[in-house]
């Protein structure tokens, strides 16, 4: 039981009771958000040696899935909320927020999230999404740069994300960033930790298996950020990262570290050709 | 995160007198129990949403005392039946003093 019916219990609507199915997976089951159906399995990548990628959303309880089908249900869509009062907020030195410069709004940012991590010419450096929102804080705005993986960034990242939703995740592979990508992929297959586990053995080899209780999904990011009900929250990408090594019994690295940063880039690709749902809903 | 208390109310646009229609509302509030400690082993104190009320045209229609088990970011699903058009508005309090309140209007019709 989720933490939304449990609070829908206290005025004893019938909500509690629809969910029949309960902890059920339906796995043909189709992700449509206000008439905008997503793209949840697509061909695999040719570099990867599995037929089909599938979004985590396939794997989750049918009650899950049913959260992020509509934006009012979806806990995710609060912090969306909250990041477009932070996107009007005037910080820094320059007297400027967000809007003072992208005068179209976040929807400037349609398409962005479907191509990032990539290549920034300009800084000769890789760019998360992360990275550009703290660029132009510290050189437009004069303010200090949002900490990583935390609330204000999290859901900053959840409202540029959502206006690339639906569109299909298209990550360059190579080019300038074709060396980051390769020390991703080797981290992948990595074996590390107490349990001696590399993300491939979970995410690669037995996704669609359980796992204790859960169902292993493939791993793809193209949820992200994810709200997710175990704590109540959004959980940006390399945050999650954390969390997968902590549960393999290894050393996570450090949110921003380079390691973490192909890893995301990495992760990503494995992704092409699914459609962007953040903010989604996981368990 | 208290300030940054953010409701979400979904009303239809309009009904038909007489007949029941549902009402969900959300609002974003951490919901701190007073039952946690800090690194440090202090009490967190209590920080909650204490009461919801949703009234109609100034009569009330819902009112819910919330307790300290409740999960963060509360979420009410309820039902309401009116005759004529008119606007719902909803009420929330805050521990802190704070009330947060949102309105939707509904035309019978």
């Amino acid at each position: 039981m989720n933490k939304m019916t449990l609070s829908a219990a206290i005025v004893a609507t019938a909500a509690l009771f629809t969910g029949a199915a309960n902890a059920q997976v339906d796995l043909d089951a189709v992700l449509s958000i206000d008439g905008t159906t997503m793209i949840t399995r697509a061909p695999a990548p040719d570099f990867l040696d599995i037929d089909e990628v599938i979004s985590g959303w396939v794997y989750r309880a049918t009650e899950t899935q049913a959260l992020q089908m509509d934006d009012f249900e979806n806990p995710g869509m609060i912090f969306v909320d909250v990041a477009v009062d932070d996107w009007n907020t005037v910080e820094g030195t320059e007297g400027k927020s967000c809007a003072s410069c992208h005068v179209g709004g976040p929807e400037e940012f349609a398409g962005l999230r479907a191509v990032l991590p990539r290549w920034n010419e300009a800084e000769g450096k890789m760019f998360t999404m992360e990275d550009y929102i703290n660029y132009s804080r510290v050189n437009y705005m004069g303010a200090e740069p949002l900490p990583l993986a935390k609330p204000r960034m999290d859901a900053m990242v959840a409202l540029i994300s959502l206006q690339s939703r639906g569109m299909p995740m298209n990550v360059a592979i190579d080019g300038p960033v074709a060396d980051i990508w390769a020390q991703g992929e080797e981290l992948y297959y990595t074996r590390v930790g107490q349990l001696d586990m590399a993300c491939a053995n979970c995410h690669e080899a037995n996704f669609g298996n359980m796992i204790r209780a859960d169902r292993l999904s493939q791993g793809q990011s193209n949820g992200f950020p994810v709200y997710r009900l175990k704590n109540a929250k959004l959980n940006s990408i390399q945050a999650r990262f954390k969390g997968c090594m902590k549960n393999i019994r290894a050393e996570p690295y450090a949110v921003g570290s380079e390691e973490f940063r192909a890893l995301e880039l990495y992760v990503a690709s494995r992704g092409n050709g699914l459609s962007v749902e953040g903010p989604s809903v996981r368990n | 995160m208290a300030e940054d208390s953010k409701p979400r109310v979904r009303v239809p646009r309009s009904a038909t007198a007489g007949e029941a229609f549902e009402i969900k509302t959300l609002i974003s509030h951490k919901m701190e129990s007073g039952q946690r400690k800090d690194s440090d082993g202090n009490t967190i104190p209590r920080s909650i949403i204490n009461h919801f009320s949703c009234d109609f045209n100034g009569e009330n229609v819902i009112q819910v005392i919330l307790q300290g088990a409740i999960s963060t970011n509360p979420y009410f699903q309820f039902e309401a039946v009116i005759q004529e058009s008119g606007t719902f508005t909803f009420t929330w309090n805050d521990d802190n003093g704070s009330v947060y309140t949102d309105s939707k209007d509904i035309t019978v019709g």
